[in-house]
Protein backbone atom coordinates (compact mmCIF):
# COMPACT_ATOMS: atom_id res chain seq x y z
CA UNK A 1 0.00 0.00 0.00
CA UNK A 2 2.43 2.44 1.29
CA UNK A 3 4.95 1.82 -1.71
CA UNK A 4 2.14 1.84 -4.33
CA UNK A 5 1.72 5.58 -3.04
CA UNK A 6 5.21 6.18 -2.86
CA UNK A 7 4.75 5.45 -6.84
CA UNK A 8 2.54 7.02 -7.31
CA UNK A 9 3.47 10.70 -6.03
CA UNK A 10 6.85 10.04 -7.50
CA UNK A 11 5.02 9.82 -10.86
CA UNK A 12 2.92 12.56 -9.78
CA UNK A 13 5.83 15.05 -9.63
CA UNK A 14 7.45 13.95 -12.79
CA UNK A 15 4.26 14.21 -14.63
CA UNK A 16 4.11 18.11 -13.27
CA UNK A 17 6.06 19.16 -15.90
CA UNK A 18 6.12 16.63 -18.63
CA UNK A 19 2.22 17.31 -18.54
CA UNK A 20 3.25 21.42 -18.75
CA UNK A 21 5.38 20.54 -21.88
CA UNK A 22 2.41 19.08 -23.40
CA UNK A 23 -0.01 21.75 -23.36
CA UNK A 24 3.62 24.22 -23.77
CA UNK A 25 2.21 24.74 -27.50
CA UNK A 26 -0.99 26.28 -26.68
CA UNK A 27 0.44 27.85 -23.66
CA UNK A 28 2.79 29.99 -26.19
CA UNK A 29 -0.44 30.07 -28.06
CA UNK A 30 -2.34 31.90 -25.81
CA UNK A 31 -0.29 34.66 -24.56
CA UNK A 32 1.31 35.87 -27.97
CA UNK A 33 -1.48 35.33 -30.03
CA UNK A 34 -5.11 35.73 -27.43
CA UNK A 35 -4.14 37.30 -24.31
CA UNK A 36 -1.53 39.94 -25.29
CA UNK A 37 -3.43 40.51 -29.00
CA UNK A 38 -6.70 40.96 -26.39
CA UNK A 39 -5.09 43.49 -24.09
CA UNK A 40 -2.85 45.16 -26.54
CA UNK A 41 -5.77 45.87 -28.20
CA UNK A 42 -7.68 48.10 -25.48
CA UNK A 43 -4.38 50.08 -25.73
CA UNK A 44 -4.42 50.54 -29.45
CA UNK A 45 -8.31 51.79 -29.04
CA UNK A 46 -6.66 54.61 -26.78
CA UNK A 47 -4.77 55.80 -29.72
CA UNK A 48 -4.69 56.23 -33.04
CA UNK A 49 -2.17 53.98 -34.63
CA UNK A 50 -2.44 53.56 -38.31
CA UNK A 51 0.02 51.63 -40.24
CA UNK A 52 2.52 54.93 -41.29
CA UNK A 53 3.96 56.11 -37.78
CA UNK A 54 4.31 55.47 -34.27
CA UNK A 55 0.81 55.45 -32.41
CA UNK A 56 -0.16 58.33 -29.84
CA UNK A 57 -2.24 57.95 -27.36
CA UNK A 58 -5.52 59.91 -27.37
CA UNK A 59 -7.17 59.12 -24.21
CA UNK A 60 -10.75 58.35 -25.41
CA UNK A 61 -11.17 60.45 -28.03
CA UNK A 62 -11.89 56.88 -30.19
CA UNK A 63 -14.84 56.66 -28.25
CA UNK A 64 -16.26 59.63 -28.18
CA UNK A 65 -16.07 60.36 -31.35
CA UNK A 66 -17.56 57.34 -32.57
CA UNK A 67 -20.48 57.73 -30.00
CA UNK A 68 -21.16 61.83 -30.60
CA UNK A 69 -19.41 62.19 -34.53
CA UNK A 70 -20.32 59.03 -36.36
CA UNK A 71 -22.85 58.69 -38.17
CA UNK A 72 -21.96 55.37 -39.72
CA UNK A 73 -21.15 53.42 -35.73
CA UNK A 74 -24.89 54.19 -34.90
CA UNK A 75 -26.41 53.06 -38.27
CA UNK A 76 -23.94 49.89 -37.87
CA UNK A 77 -25.04 49.36 -34.61
CA UNK A 78 -28.45 49.65 -35.62
CA UNK A 79 -28.60 47.34 -38.31
CA UNK A 80 -26.38 44.98 -36.26
CA UNK A 81 -28.51 44.58 -33.53
CA UNK A 82 -31.58 44.13 -35.71
CA UNK A 83 -29.67 41.70 -37.66
CA UNK A 84 -28.83 39.27 -34.25
CA UNK A 85 -32.41 39.97 -33.01
CA UNK A 86 -34.04 38.41 -36.61
CA UNK A 87 -31.25 36.16 -37.70
CA UNK A 88 -30.37 33.44 -34.48
CA UNK A 89 -34.34 33.48 -32.70
CA UNK A 90 -35.12 32.69 -36.20
CA UNK A 91 -32.25 30.09 -36.68
CA UNK A 92 -32.92 28.33 -34.01
CA UNK A 93 -36.56 27.99 -34.04
CA UNK A 94 -36.36 26.57 -37.45
CA UNK A 95 -33.90 23.99 -36.32
CA UNK A 96 -35.82 23.32 -33.50
CA UNK A 97 -38.83 22.52 -34.97
CA UNK A 98 -36.94 20.94 -37.96
CA UNK A 99 -35.52 18.14 -35.45
CA UNK A 100 -38.49 18.00 -33.80
CA UNK A 101 -39.82 16.19 -37.32
CA UNK A 102 -37.08 14.65 -37.97
CA UNK A 103 -37.04 13.09 -35.17
CA UNK A 104 -40.04 10.42 -35.75
CA UNK A 105 -38.41 7.22 -36.91
CA UNK A 106 -38.52 7.35 -40.84
CA UNK A 107 -36.72 5.27 -43.55
CA UNK A 108 -34.19 7.00 -44.67
CA UNK A 109 -34.35 9.94 -42.40
CA UNK A 110 -30.33 9.96 -42.58
CA UNK A 111 -30.82 11.24 -45.90
CA UNK A 112 -32.34 14.23 -45.27
CA UNK A 113 -30.38 14.94 -42.38
CA UNK A 114 -27.65 15.31 -44.84
CA UNK A 115 -29.61 17.49 -47.34
CA UNK A 116 -30.20 19.40 -44.86
CA UNK A 117 -26.89 20.17 -43.24
CA UNK A 118 -25.25 20.46 -46.63
CA UNK A 119 -25.94 24.29 -46.48
CA UNK A 120 -24.30 24.79 -43.03
CA UNK A 121 -20.78 23.03 -44.64
CA UNK A 122 -20.29 25.94 -47.05
CA UNK A 123 -20.53 28.06 -43.99
CA UNK A 124 -19.40 31.86 -45.05
CA UNK A 125 -17.78 30.78 -48.18
CA UNK A 126 -17.56 33.40 -50.54
CA UNK A 127 -19.06 30.76 -53.13
CA UNK A 128 -22.48 30.46 -51.11
CA UNK A 129 -22.25 34.54 -50.86
CA UNK A 130 -22.15 35.20 -54.47
CA UNK A 131 -24.81 32.26 -54.77
CA UNK A 132 -27.07 34.04 -52.51
CA UNK A 133 -26.42 37.72 -54.69
CA UNK A 134 -27.67 35.41 -57.99
CA UNK A 135 -31.15 33.95 -56.33
CA UNK A 136 -32.07 37.46 -55.12
CA UNK A 137 -31.43 39.56 -58.09
CA UNK A 138 -33.84 41.41 -59.56
CA UNK A 139 -33.53 39.14 -62.39
CA UNK A 140 -32.95 35.74 -60.07
CA UNK A 141 -34.60 32.96 -59.51
CA UNK A 142 -36.43 34.04 -56.20
CA UNK A 143 -38.49 36.75 -58.37
CA UNK A 144 -39.21 34.19 -60.81
CA UNK A 145 -40.96 31.63 -58.74
CA UNK A 146 -42.83 34.22 -57.02
CA UNK A 147 -44.19 35.94 -60.14
CA UNK A 148 -45.48 31.95 -61.21
CA UNK A 149 -47.48 32.79 -57.64
CA UNK A 150 -48.55 36.07 -58.97
CA UNK A 151 -46.59 37.92 -56.13
CA UNK A 152 -44.49 40.89 -57.85
CA UNK A 153 -41.40 40.81 -57.78
CA UNK A 154 -38.70 42.60 -55.71
CA UNK A 155 -35.34 44.11 -55.52
CA UNK A 156 -34.47 42.33 -53.01
CA UNK A 157 -30.86 43.21 -52.56
CA UNK A 158 -31.32 47.00 -53.98
CA UNK A 159 -34.19 48.03 -51.54
CA UNK A 160 -32.72 49.06 -48.43
CA UNK A 161 -35.56 47.94 -46.64
CA UNK A 162 -35.29 44.39 -47.57
CA UNK A 163 -31.28 43.83 -47.85
CA UNK A 164 -30.90 43.06 -44.76
CA UNK A 165 -33.75 40.31 -44.13
CA UNK A 166 -32.56 39.10 -47.38
CA UNK A 167 -29.14 38.46 -45.78
CA UNK A 168 -30.37 37.14 -42.64
CA UNK A 169 -32.00 34.39 -44.55
CA UNK A 170 -29.15 33.08 -45.69
CA UNK A 171 -27.91 32.76 -42.07
CA UNK A 172 -31.55 31.24 -40.97
CA UNK A 173 -30.81 28.24 -44.10
CA UNK A 174 -27.75 27.47 -42.34
CA UNK A 175 -29.16 25.65 -39.82
CA UNK A 176 -27.97 22.34 -39.92
CA UNK A 177 -25.49 21.91 -36.75
CA UNK A 178 -28.37 23.51 -34.36
CA UNK A 179 -30.26 21.02 -35.81
CA UNK A 180 -28.47 18.06 -35.27
CA UNK A 181 -27.65 19.46 -32.03
CA UNK A 182 -30.94 19.25 -31.45
CA UNK A 183 -31.71 16.13 -32.36
CA UNK A 184 -29.16 14.63 -30.15
CA UNK A 185 -30.82 16.49 -27.82
CA UNK A 186 -34.24 14.57 -28.53
CA UNK A 187 -32.77 11.28 -28.55
CA UNK A 188 -31.84 11.97 -24.52
CA UNK A 189 -34.87 12.71 -23.39
CA UNK A 190 -36.44 9.87 -21.31
CA UNK A 191 -39.13 8.37 -22.89
CA UNK A 192 -41.21 7.95 -19.87
CA UNK A 193 -41.60 11.83 -19.10
CA UNK A 194 -43.80 11.24 -22.58
CA UNK A 195 -45.60 7.91 -21.42
CA UNK A 196 -46.48 9.92 -18.01
CA UNK A 197 -47.60 13.14 -19.77
CA UNK A 198 -50.01 10.87 -22.32
CA UNK A 199 -51.35 9.15 -18.98
CA UNK A 200 -52.08 12.40 -17.86
CA UNK A 201 -54.10 12.75 -20.79
CA UNK A 202 -51.69 15.88 -22.29
CA UNK A 203 -52.09 17.09 -25.64
CA UNK A 204 -48.96 16.80 -27.78
CA UNK A 205 -48.55 20.59 -27.75
CA UNK A 206 -48.92 20.76 -24.01
CA UNK A 207 -46.12 17.90 -23.98
CA UNK A 208 -44.00 19.90 -26.49
CA UNK A 209 -44.05 23.17 -24.16
CA UNK A 210 -43.90 21.29 -20.38
CA UNK A 211 -41.73 17.82 -21.72
CA UNK A 212 -39.64 18.71 -24.83
CA UNK A 213 -38.65 22.21 -24.39
CA UNK A 214 -37.47 22.40 -20.44
CA UNK A 215 -35.59 19.32 -22.00
CA UNK A 216 -34.08 21.29 -24.52
CA UNK A 217 -33.05 24.45 -22.71
CA UNK A 218 -29.57 23.06 -22.09
CA UNK A 219 -29.10 23.21 -25.66
CA UNK A 220 -30.76 25.90 -26.69
CA UNK A 221 -28.79 27.97 -24.32
CA UNK A 222 -25.44 26.59 -26.09
CA UNK A 223 -27.30 27.57 -29.33
CA UNK A 224 -28.23 31.00 -28.16
CA UNK A 225 -24.44 31.64 -27.30
CA UNK A 226 -22.35 30.37 -30.20
CA UNK A 227 -24.98 31.80 -33.40
CA UNK A 228 -25.13 35.07 -31.26
CA UNK A 229 -21.87 35.24 -30.68
CA UNK A 230 -20.81 34.32 -34.34
CA UNK A 231 -23.60 37.05 -35.97
CA UNK A 232 -22.49 39.75 -34.19
CA UNK A 233 -19.52 39.05 -36.10
CA UNK A 234 -20.93 38.23 -39.54
CA UNK A 235 -18.46 39.89 -42.11
CA UNK A 236 -18.62 37.81 -45.47
CA UNK A 237 -22.24 38.45 -46.19
CA UNK A 238 -22.24 41.94 -45.78
CA UNK A 239 -18.84 42.56 -47.68
CA UNK A 240 -19.91 40.49 -50.92
CA UNK A 241 -23.78 40.42 -51.43
CA UNK A 242 -24.43 43.73 -50.83
CA UNK A 243 -20.85 45.79 -49.36
CA UNK A 244 -22.58 47.33 -47.06
CA UNK A 245 -25.39 49.40 -48.98
CA UNK A 246 -27.57 49.73 -50.18
CA UNK A 247 -27.67 52.92 -48.10
CA UNK A 248 -25.70 51.26 -45.29
CA UNK A 249 -28.47 48.82 -44.07
CA UNK A 250 -26.39 46.25 -44.43
CA UNK A 251 -23.71 47.32 -42.87
CA UNK A 252 -23.10 44.78 -40.27
CA UNK A 253 -20.77 45.75 -37.08
CA UNK A 254 -17.96 43.32 -39.04
CA UNK A 255 -17.94 45.20 -41.85
CA UNK A 256 -17.67 48.33 -40.52
CA UNK A 257 -14.62 47.05 -38.43
CA UNK A 258 -12.65 45.46 -41.20
CA UNK A 259 -13.25 48.86 -43.49
CA UNK A 260 -11.80 51.40 -41.25
CA UNK A 261 -8.99 49.15 -39.79
CA UNK A 262 -8.20 47.83 -43.34
CA UNK A 263 -9.49 50.25 -46.28
CA UNK A 264 -8.83 53.35 -43.66
CA UNK A 265 -5.80 52.11 -41.96
CA UNK A 266 -6.89 53.64 -39.36
CA UNK A 267 -6.36 50.51 -36.73
CA UNK A 268 -6.75 52.47 -33.52
CA UNK A 269 -9.88 53.67 -33.87
CA UNK A 270 -10.96 50.17 -35.65
CA UNK A 271 -9.60 48.94 -32.13
CA UNK A 272 -12.20 50.88 -30.24
CA UNK A 273 -14.84 49.87 -32.51
CA UNK A 274 -14.10 46.19 -32.09
CA UNK A 275 -13.83 46.91 -28.02
CA UNK A 276 -17.03 47.95 -28.13
CA UNK A 277 -18.73 44.99 -29.82
CA UNK A 278 -16.68 43.08 -27.21
CA UNK A 279 -18.43 44.48 -24.61
CA UNK A 280 -21.72 44.25 -26.48
CA UNK A 281 -21.00 40.44 -26.63
CA UNK A 282 -20.04 40.20 -23.11
CA UNK A 283 -23.21 41.84 -21.81
CA UNK A 284 -25.53 39.80 -24.18
CA UNK A 285 -23.98 37.10 -22.87
CA UNK A 286 -23.94 37.85 -19.32
CA UNK A 287 -27.77 38.33 -19.69
CA UNK A 288 -28.02 35.47 -20.87
CA UNK A 289 -25.96 33.39 -18.85
CA UNK A 290 -27.88 35.03 -15.65
CA UNK A 291 -31.05 34.54 -17.02
CA UNK A 292 -30.38 31.06 -17.78
CA UNK A 293 -31.21 29.84 -13.97
CA UNK A 294 -34.84 30.88 -14.52
CA UNK A 295 -35.33 29.30 -17.76
CA UNK A 296 -32.73 26.46 -18.60
CA UNK A 297 -33.85 23.20 -16.77
CA UNK A 298 -30.38 21.11 -15.53
CA UNK A 299 -30.89 17.46 -14.60
CA UNK A 300 -28.71 15.62 -16.95
CA UNK A 301 -26.96 18.78 -18.63
CA UNK A 302 -23.67 17.65 -20.40
CA UNK A 303 -20.19 20.04 -19.79
CA UNK A 304 -21.93 23.25 -20.81
CA UNK B 1 -53.37 2.46 -38.36
CA UNK B 2 -55.02 4.39 -41.23
CA UNK B 3 -54.11 7.23 -39.02
CA UNK B 4 -50.71 6.61 -38.95
CA UNK B 5 -50.12 6.64 -42.37
CA UNK B 6 -51.62 9.65 -42.83
CA UNK B 7 -49.21 11.26 -40.58
CA UNK B 8 -46.45 9.54 -41.78
CA UNK B 9 -46.80 9.82 -45.38
CA UNK B 10 -47.82 13.80 -44.28
CA UNK B 11 -44.48 14.05 -42.76
CA UNK B 12 -42.40 12.64 -45.88
CA UNK B 13 -44.23 15.33 -48.10
CA UNK B 14 -42.90 18.07 -45.33
CA UNK B 15 -39.82 17.18 -45.17
CA UNK B 16 -39.22 16.47 -48.56
CA UNK B 17 -40.33 19.70 -49.42
CA UNK B 18 -37.93 21.29 -47.01
CA UNK B 19 -35.53 19.48 -48.25
CA UNK B 20 -36.35 20.94 -51.25
CA UNK B 21 -36.25 23.95 -50.51
CA UNK B 22 -32.54 23.63 -48.99
CA UNK B 23 -30.77 22.16 -51.37
CA UNK B 24 -32.68 23.88 -54.72
CA UNK B 25 -30.25 26.67 -54.65
CA UNK B 26 -27.07 24.76 -55.21
CA UNK B 27 -28.87 22.59 -57.66
CA UNK B 28 -29.42 25.39 -59.40
CA UNK B 29 -25.77 26.93 -59.18
CA UNK B 30 -25.00 23.54 -60.39
CA UNK B 31 -27.31 24.05 -63.14
CA UNK B 32 -26.72 27.40 -64.12
CA UNK B 33 -23.00 26.47 -64.52
CA UNK B 34 -23.47 24.41 -67.31
CA UNK B 35 -25.44 26.94 -69.13
CA UNK B 36 -25.18 29.89 -71.05
CA UNK B 37 -25.13 33.48 -69.53
CA UNK B 38 -28.18 33.99 -71.14
CA UNK B 39 -29.94 31.43 -70.23
CA UNK B 40 -29.55 31.57 -66.88
CA UNK B 41 -32.09 34.38 -66.21
CA UNK B 42 -34.14 33.18 -69.40
CA UNK B 43 -34.60 29.81 -68.34
CA UNK B 44 -35.81 28.53 -64.66
CA UNK B 45 -34.88 24.80 -65.83
CA UNK B 46 -32.87 22.70 -63.26
CA UNK B 47 -32.14 20.43 -66.80
CA UNK B 48 -29.81 22.87 -69.40
CA UNK B 49 -30.76 23.19 -72.60
CA UNK B 50 -27.23 21.32 -73.64
CA UNK B 51 -24.46 20.22 -71.11
CA UNK B 52 -21.51 23.18 -71.68
CA UNK B 53 -18.70 22.95 -69.97
CA UNK B 54 -17.64 26.26 -71.84
CA UNK B 55 -18.04 28.18 -68.78
CA UNK B 56 -15.81 25.77 -66.67
CA UNK B 57 -13.17 26.16 -69.04
CA UNK B 58 -13.38 29.90 -69.31
CA UNK B 59 -13.56 30.36 -65.88
CA UNK B 60 -10.52 28.44 -65.29
CA UNK B 61 -8.45 30.85 -66.79
CA UNK B 62 -8.85 33.02 -64.11
CA UNK B 63 -7.15 36.32 -64.36
CA UNK B 64 -5.50 35.13 -67.11
CA UNK B 65 -1.28 34.84 -65.27
CA UNK B 66 -3.44 33.42 -62.43
CA UNK B 67 -5.19 30.85 -63.45
CA UNK B 68 -7.77 28.45 -60.64
CA UNK B 69 -4.99 25.94 -60.84
CA UNK B 70 -3.18 28.27 -59.09
CA UNK B 71 -5.99 29.56 -56.48
CA UNK B 72 -6.24 25.72 -56.13
CA UNK B 73 -2.08 25.13 -55.59
CA UNK B 74 -2.56 27.99 -53.27
CA UNK B 75 -5.69 27.23 -51.03
CA UNK B 76 -4.39 23.93 -50.80
CA UNK B 77 -0.80 25.38 -49.73
CA UNK B 78 -2.48 27.31 -47.10
CA UNK B 79 -5.08 24.29 -46.04
CA UNK B 80 -3.07 21.58 -45.34
CA UNK B 81 -0.36 22.50 -43.20
CA UNK B 82 -2.99 24.54 -41.47
CA UNK B 83 -4.95 21.07 -40.80
CA UNK B 84 -2.01 19.16 -40.56
CA UNK B 85 -0.32 21.73 -37.35
CA UNK B 86 -3.80 22.16 -35.86
CA UNK B 87 -4.08 18.27 -35.40
CA UNK B 88 -0.49 18.20 -34.06
CA UNK B 89 -0.72 21.11 -31.71
CA UNK B 90 -4.20 20.55 -30.43
CA UNK B 91 -3.64 16.63 -29.63
CA UNK B 92 -0.32 17.27 -27.58
CA UNK B 93 -2.33 19.73 -25.61
CA UNK B 94 -5.54 17.77 -25.15
CA UNK B 95 -2.99 15.21 -24.04
CA UNK B 96 -1.38 17.21 -21.32
CA UNK B 97 -4.88 18.39 -20.37
CA UNK B 98 -6.37 15.04 -20.08
CA UNK B 99 -3.82 12.98 -18.80
CA UNK B 100 -1.35 14.92 -16.37
CA UNK B 101 -1.48 17.28 -13.53
CA UNK B 102 0.52 20.10 -12.47
CA UNK B 103 0.04 23.45 -11.18
CA UNK B 104 -2.53 25.80 -12.19
CA UNK B 105 -4.13 22.94 -14.79
CA UNK B 106 -7.87 23.94 -13.42
CA UNK B 107 -7.44 27.96 -14.25
CA UNK B 108 -5.64 27.50 -17.61
CA UNK B 109 -8.10 24.84 -18.54
CA UNK B 110 -10.92 27.32 -17.40
CA UNK B 111 -8.98 30.03 -19.55
CA UNK B 112 -8.86 27.46 -22.83
CA UNK B 113 -12.15 27.36 -22.57
CA UNK B 114 -13.10 30.86 -21.97
CA UNK B 115 -11.41 32.09 -25.24
CA UNK B 116 -13.96 29.71 -27.01
CA UNK B 117 -16.14 32.96 -26.74
CA UNK B 118 -13.56 35.63 -27.17
CA UNK B 119 -14.47 37.36 -30.39
CA UNK B 120 -12.40 36.83 -33.27
CA UNK B 121 -13.25 40.33 -33.95
CA UNK B 122 -11.12 41.91 -30.83
CA UNK B 123 -7.98 40.55 -31.99
CA UNK B 124 -7.86 40.71 -35.22
CA UNK B 125 -5.80 44.22 -35.28
CA UNK B 126 -3.13 43.39 -32.93
CA UNK B 127 -2.83 39.76 -34.69
CA UNK B 128 -2.38 41.85 -38.09
CA UNK B 129 0.18 44.08 -36.47
CA UNK B 130 1.65 41.41 -35.09
CA UNK B 131 2.45 39.84 -38.38
CA UNK B 132 3.27 42.77 -40.27
CA UNK B 133 6.36 43.38 -37.63
CA UNK B 134 7.34 39.79 -37.90
CA UNK B 135 7.26 40.40 -42.00
CA UNK B 136 4.84 37.68 -42.34
CA UNK B 137 2.56 39.58 -44.31
CA UNK B 138 1.45 38.17 -47.91
CA UNK B 139 2.63 34.72 -46.80
CA UNK B 140 0.93 31.65 -45.25
CA UNK B 141 2.55 32.00 -42.12
CA UNK B 142 0.10 33.95 -40.49
CA UNK B 143 -1.97 30.92 -41.12
CA UNK B 144 0.12 28.03 -39.91
CA UNK B 145 1.50 29.90 -36.97
CA UNK B 146 -1.82 30.28 -34.55
CA UNK B 147 -2.56 26.40 -36.08
CA UNK B 148 0.73 25.52 -34.68
CA UNK B 149 -0.05 27.45 -31.30
CA UNK B 150 -3.46 25.34 -30.83
CA UNK B 151 -5.28 28.85 -30.73
CA UNK B 152 -8.47 26.64 -31.92
CA UNK B 153 -9.43 26.01 -28.58
CA UNK B 154 -12.25 24.37 -29.60
CA UNK B 155 -10.37 21.37 -31.37
CA UNK B 156 -8.56 20.76 -27.61
CA UNK B 157 -12.00 20.80 -26.11
CA UNK B 158 -13.26 18.09 -28.23
CA UNK B 159 -10.14 15.58 -27.88
CA UNK B 160 -10.01 16.25 -24.18
CA UNK B 161 -13.91 15.47 -24.20
CA UNK B 162 -12.73 12.08 -25.95
CA UNK B 163 -9.65 11.45 -24.58
CA UNK B 164 -11.57 11.45 -21.41
CA UNK B 165 -13.52 8.62 -22.31
CA UNK B 166 -10.59 6.33 -22.98
CA UNK B 167 -9.45 4.13 -20.26
CA UNK B 168 -6.42 5.28 -17.73
CA UNK B 169 -5.89 1.82 -17.54
CA UNK B 170 -4.29 1.25 -21.07
CA UNK B 171 -1.62 4.08 -20.06
CA UNK B 172 -0.63 2.63 -16.84
CA UNK B 173 -0.13 -0.92 -18.08
CA UNK B 174 1.64 0.61 -21.47
CA UNK B 175 3.69 2.83 -18.07
CA UNK B 176 4.64 -0.84 -17.14
CA UNK B 177 5.47 -2.18 -19.48
CA UNK B 178 8.50 1.08 -19.88
CA UNK B 179 6.53 3.35 -22.02
CA UNK B 180 7.59 6.88 -21.36
CA UNK B 181 4.90 9.51 -21.97
CA UNK B 182 5.15 10.09 -25.72
CA UNK B 183 5.12 6.56 -26.50
CA UNK B 184 2.11 6.16 -24.60
CA UNK B 185 0.76 8.86 -26.39
CA UNK B 186 2.16 7.76 -30.11
CA UNK B 187 1.12 3.90 -29.75
CA UNK B 188 -1.67 3.51 -27.31
CA UNK B 189 -3.53 6.45 -27.49
CA UNK B 190 -3.00 7.85 -31.30
CA UNK B 191 -4.68 5.10 -32.33
CA UNK B 192 -7.36 5.35 -30.34
CA UNK B 193 -8.17 8.85 -30.86
CA UNK B 194 -8.21 8.78 -34.62
CA UNK B 195 -11.88 8.83 -35.22
CA UNK B 196 -12.12 11.97 -33.30
CA UNK B 197 -8.64 13.23 -35.15
CA UNK B 198 -10.17 12.74 -38.35
CA UNK B 199 -13.47 14.60 -37.46
CA UNK B 200 -11.14 17.53 -36.21
CA UNK B 201 -9.59 17.37 -39.20
CA UNK B 202 -12.53 17.68 -41.35
CA UNK B 203 -14.07 20.41 -39.94
CA UNK B 204 -10.50 22.35 -39.76
CA UNK B 205 -10.23 21.64 -43.17
CA UNK B 206 -13.72 22.99 -44.41
CA UNK B 207 -13.15 25.79 -41.85
CA UNK B 208 -10.02 26.59 -43.65
CA UNK B 209 -11.07 26.67 -47.06
CA UNK B 210 -13.67 28.37 -46.87
CA UNK B 211 -12.38 31.04 -44.93
CA UNK B 212 -12.33 34.38 -46.57
CA UNK B 213 -11.54 37.46 -44.02
CA UNK B 214 -7.98 35.70 -43.00
CA UNK B 215 -6.72 35.68 -46.80
CA UNK B 216 -8.47 38.86 -47.32
CA UNK B 217 -5.89 40.96 -45.36
CA UNK B 218 -2.81 38.97 -45.25
CA UNK B 219 -2.41 37.73 -48.96
CA UNK B 220 -2.12 41.02 -51.12
CA UNK B 221 -0.51 39.45 -54.13
CA UNK B 222 -3.16 37.89 -56.98
CA UNK B 223 -0.09 35.31 -57.36
CA UNK B 224 -0.35 33.67 -53.40
CA UNK B 225 -4.78 34.38 -53.77
CA UNK B 226 -6.28 31.29 -52.31
CA UNK B 227 -9.73 30.35 -54.19
CA UNK B 228 -12.00 32.71 -52.34
CA UNK B 229 -10.02 35.60 -52.93
CA UNK B 230 -9.83 34.79 -57.00
CA UNK B 231 -13.83 33.97 -56.81
CA UNK B 232 -13.92 37.42 -55.59
CA UNK B 233 -12.05 39.16 -58.43
CA UNK B 234 -14.19 37.32 -60.36
CA UNK B 235 -17.37 38.85 -58.83
CA UNK B 236 -15.31 42.48 -58.82
CA UNK B 237 -14.69 43.19 -62.77
CA UNK B 238 -17.35 45.67 -62.60
CA UNK B 239 -20.77 45.54 -64.39
CA UNK B 240 -20.70 42.76 -67.03
CA UNK B 241 -20.07 40.05 -64.54
CA UNK B 242 -20.13 36.71 -66.43
CA UNK B 243 -22.65 35.43 -64.14
CA UNK B 244 -22.23 31.84 -66.18
CA UNK B 245 -18.08 31.79 -65.36
CA UNK B 246 -18.90 32.79 -61.75
CA UNK B 247 -21.18 30.46 -61.06
CA UNK B 248 -18.82 27.68 -62.84
CA UNK B 249 -16.31 28.54 -60.38
CA UNK B 250 -18.39 28.98 -57.45
CA UNK B 251 -19.14 25.18 -58.01
CA UNK B 252 -15.22 23.90 -58.20
CA UNK B 253 -15.00 26.06 -55.24
CA UNK B 254 -17.31 24.40 -53.01
CA UNK B 255 -16.18 20.84 -53.90
CA UNK B 256 -13.58 19.80 -52.21
CA UNK B 257 -15.98 20.67 -49.20
CA UNK B 258 -18.94 18.92 -50.03
CA UNK B 259 -17.04 16.06 -51.61
CA UNK B 260 -15.36 15.76 -47.47
CA UNK B 261 -18.84 16.15 -45.93
CA UNK B 262 -20.13 12.87 -48.32
CA UNK B 263 -17.73 10.79 -47.52
CA UNK B 264 -16.99 11.72 -43.99
CA UNK B 265 -20.56 12.37 -43.18
CA UNK B 266 -20.47 9.99 -40.17
CA UNK B 267 -17.09 11.55 -38.36
CA UNK B 268 -19.38 14.86 -39.59
CA UNK B 269 -22.82 13.57 -37.47
CA UNK B 270 -20.45 12.36 -34.46
CA UNK B 271 -18.49 15.80 -34.06
CA UNK B 272 -21.05 18.21 -33.84
CA UNK B 273 -23.41 15.86 -31.72
CA UNK B 274 -20.55 15.06 -29.08
CA UNK B 275 -19.16 18.94 -29.18
CA UNK B 276 -21.55 21.51 -30.58
CA UNK B 277 -20.71 23.63 -33.02
CA UNK B 278 -21.06 26.94 -34.58
CA UNK B 279 -22.18 26.85 -38.52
Amino acid sequence: MSLANAGKSKVKKAHQYIGLAYIAPWLIGFLTLQLYPFLISFWYSLTDLNLFREPRFIGLDNFIQMFTANADFWQSFRVTFIYVLAAVPAKIAFALIVAMIMNQKLRGINFFRTVYYLPSILGGSVALAILWKLLFMSEGVVNHYLSFLGIPGHNWLGDPGMALTTISLLQVWQFGSSMVLFLAGLKQIPAELYEAGRVDGASRLRMFFHITIPQLTPIILFNLIMQMVNAFQEFTAAFVITNGGPLKSTYLYGYMIYQYGFDYLKMGYASALSWVLFIVIMIFTVVIFKSSSMWVHYEDAGDF
Amino acid sequence: MQKKIVATATTYILISLLGLLMIYPLLWLVSGSFKSNAEIFNSFQLIPSRINFDAYIRGWVGLGQQTYSNFFINTIKMVVPSVFFCLLSSFLTAYGFSRFRFPFKKPLFALMIATLMLPKTVIIIPRYMIFKNLGWLDTFLPFYAPELLATQSFFIFMLVQFMRGLPRELDESAEIDGCNSFQILYRILLPLAKPALFSAAIFDFIWAWNDFFNPLIYISSVAKYPLALGLRIDLDVGAAVSWDKVMAMSVVTMLPPILIFFFAQKYFVEGIATTGLKG
